[in-house]
């Protein structure tokens, strides 16, 4: 070994030399930024805006079914839009399992900044609360097509529906793809209860009802219903008051 | 202390260039097949009817195949073909293991394969630039960590006596990506491939972006950095500029890249004092990237004529070009007025890419011209074709840069524009009309660059050829290692 033979002058030198001291102080001198910018992003109260105004979040998110079924396949709702935020039901984790295959991520964010333009296109500034259940988190990055924050209600299902299969159908200047495949295959209900059970234990708050139901729920159903369910529902779980300052 | 007198072709014994030579080509193959998909994204978003309503070539899917075949295959190759030689150059005794350096080449390469057999399927986490499965999660760590530990063990029983500063940035890289790549995939399996990250809302999207950042700060940045301290050098026959600028741009680069993830997300729901911080360390990171770039360019001082007839040189100088316009750039963008502006905007992919396009890709091109000659023992088949290549990657670079400009810049004002009345002046789907020709001009000017990277790979394979037929490599390889 070479280590001997050099007496180093100083802790840079030190390091030039011994391969294991360069080691540990990179691990350490490489670990700062993200333990300062990430931890207390967990523990710090003030990150989620719920802390300070617990409406925002449905207070009966696992005692209660969000939804139930009768043999029928009749639903009845124990959460109304505005009730708060809360977990997807099993045809919106369908919906947003393909919003995740189909990367809508990388063209459509779900993020709406606090500007007044944003507010006027899209509604009211997005709040971290509004995310707490989205494993991994749908933000976005670009907008090559428009916000879907709180797209939620502003069209029709069947608006949806013919946009999906052939945006230009509706949108002549639209660079979106047709997804026509979506009509084509139906979801499978055991296959999404096992997705809520994984999500459960990311520390989705989801009772069993909401699990068990899930085949029951998407009997029928076919991907273009789930996707347009997951796109009907964004935006409207939290009725946000404009005369609250959510965020400093 | 470099092994420059011993002869040229006992090297082949001393060294292993074997692996070095695999993966150098492959990574040549991979820049046609990325800028390929990067070239077809870019025509589905000038000509959408270009998606032909198939879910396997829809843009959604085929974005992660052009991010992970650049970054990963091509971007991996590059490093990978590089640290194993010039860590065995700078430290003058064989890899570690050689065994260990082919499973990270079948490693590396089997998780391409599988990305591409995967992503088109729509089988992702949906993270950006992580979007790879659990289960090529799981692989990329155990090859990744047998690189490293490989890299890490040939350092150890080095003949030299200092660890050169090359080496310093790739084990930086190294560490990091380790860090990055263990923390931000953790999620909970439900399937073969399917899982949900244990991280939700503003803690997921705070990790991704320490990790999406980073894996432009170390992965593209670190590494290649690496790759110019030890290339710039020897193309151009001199030292490095400057020692002391070396020490500050590595020390400052590792403390302060970390950082910078949280401006991805100024204005959103992360909290201020996050995103101002990420903000803040970003400003200052001009000073260590335009120490790292004048220190890269310096080491030409006394022979700047060599760039008139160095094509090689070329690229490497024109690469820290853009690696100076760049880190320039980014921490502008990193301001929250200008954020404010430019976020959700083409601005960004266009700066990505003069990043991507002119320091990353140029560097690789500067380093693999230089080691075809050396793995090959032969003169490159053309260097005519080189000059081809150095035009049509930098004007293609140029033309793409610009026209994400002129469309970034214009949609953000698009967006935010008022009327007289004070209602919005445009609705959304008038921004995206107003897109088209820099559209159609971002895919020509990928094309241009297309076109240059095809040019490369004939150029490559033909001196492969030229070497298995002039013998010059079998000739190198069959001489008895000196004792």
């Amino acid at each position: 070994m070479s280590e001997a033979k050099v007496k180093p002058k100083g802790f840079q030198e030190w390091m030039e030399i011994n391969i294991w001291a360069l080691l540990i102080v990179l691990g350490l001198v490489l670990s700062v930024g993200g333990l300062v910018e990430i931890v207390p992003l967990f523990f710090m109260k003030n990150t989620l805006e719920h802390t300070k105004f617990p409406e925002i979040v449905w207070d009966k998110s696992g005692r209660e079914p969000i939804v139930t079924v009768d043999e029928a396949g009749k639903t009845a709702w124990n959460w109304q839009p505005g009730d708060g935020v809360r977990p997807y039901t099993a045809v919106e984790v369908a919906g947003r399992d393909i919003f995740q295959r189909e990367g809508c991520y990388l063209c459509h964010s779900q993020m709406i900044r606090p500007f007044r333009d944003e507010k006027e296109r899209y509604g009211h500034y997005s709040l971290a609360s509004e995310s707490i259940f989205d494993h991994p988190f749908q933000w976005g990055s670009k907008r090559t097509g428009p916000d879907l924050a709180r797209v939620g209600g502003k069209y029709s299902d069947e608006w949806h529906r013919q946009h999906l299969r052939d945006p230009r159908a509706l949108v002549p200047e639209s660079v979106m793809p047709g997804y026509p495949w979506l009509d084509e295959s139906y979801v499978n209900g055991k296959s999404v209860r096992r997705h809520m059970k994984g999500l459960r234990l990311v520390g989705v708050p989801y009772s069993d009802a909401d699990v068990e139901s899930a085949p029951a729920l998407l009997e029928g159903k076919t991907e273009m219903d789930a996707l347009v369910a997951y796109l009907q529902v964004l935006g409207t779980m939290v009725k946000l008051d404009d005369s609250k300052a959510y965020r400093e | 202390m470099e092994a420059s007198l011993e002869p040229k072709s006992s090297l082949e014994q001393k060294y292993n260039f074997e692996i070095v030579r695999w993966f150098t080509v492959m990574a040549v193959v991979y820049l046609v097949l990325g800028a390929a998909v990067g070239v077809y994204i870019a025509s589905e978003l000038a000509w959408p009817f270009l998606n032909f309503d198939s879910p396997y070539i829809s843009f959604g899917r085929l974005r992660p195949v052009h991010t992970n075949t650049v970054i990963f295959a091509f971007g991996g190759c590059t490093l990978m073909a590089t640290a194993f030689y010039s860590v065995q150059r700078t430290c003058g005794v064989r890899l570690w293991s050689d065994k260990w350096a082919r499973f990270t080449f079948w490693g590396w390469n089997a998780v391409i394969l599988l990305a591409v057999l995967t992503l088109p399927f729509g089988l992702t986490q949906s993270k950006e630039y992580a979007e790879l499965e659990w289960p090529i999660d799981i692989l990329i760590a155990v090859v990744w960590l047998a690189f490293t530990i490989n890299f890490i063990m040939t350092i150890a029983k080095r003949k030299t006596s200092h660890i050169y500063v090359s080496n310093w940035f790739f084990l930086g890289m190294m560490v990091m990506i380790v860090y990055l790549h263990v923390v931000n995939s953790l999620a909970i399996p439900v399937g073969l491939f399917k899982s949900y990250s244990i991280f939700s809302g503003v803690q997921d999207a705070m990790i991704q972006w320490w990790w999406g950042h980073n894996a432009v700060g170390f992965y593209l940045t670190a590494g290649f950095l690496g790759i110019m301290y030890y290339f710039v050098p020897k193309q151009a026959g001199r030292p490095v500029y400057s020692y002391r600028l070396s020490v500050i741009h590595f020390w400052s680069l590792m403390f302060g890249y970390v950082w910078l993830g949280a401006h991805h997300l100024q204005y959103t729901a992360l909290p201020d004092w996050t995103g101002s911080l990420g903000a803040a360390v970003s400003i200052a990171m001009i000073i260590p990237s335009w120490g790292g770039a004048v220190n890269g360019m310096m080491t030409l001082s006394g022979a700047w004529d060599r760039l008139r007839t160095d094509y090689v040189l070329r690229f490497l100088i024109i690469a820290l070009a853009f690696y100076a316009m760049s880190t320039f750039e980014g921490p502008v963008m990193a301001l929250k007025t200008v954020n404010a502006l430019s976020h959700y905007t083409d601005w960004t992919i266009g700066h990505v890419h003069s990043g991507a396009l002119g320091w990353v890709a140029g560097i690789s091109i500067g380093a693999i011209y230089h080691l075809m000659t050396r793995l090959y023992h032969t003169e490159m088949f053309s260097v005519r074709l080189i000059n081809f290549h150095f035009w049509t990657a930098t004007i293609g670079t140029v033309i793409y840069i610009v026209a994400m400009w002129v469309s970034g810049i214009m949609q953000g004002l698009m967006w935010r524009a008022y009327d007289e009345y004070g209602t919005l002046a445009y609705t959304f789907v008038e921004s995206v009309d107003a897109m088209h020709p820099y559209y159609a001009m971002r895919a020509i000017g990928g094309m241009i660059f297309l076109l240059g990277a095809v040019v490369m790979l004939f150029n490559v394979l033909m001196t492969v050829r030229k070497s298995v037929v002039s013998g010059s490599l079998a000739k190198a390889r069959a001489v008895p290692a000196a004792a």
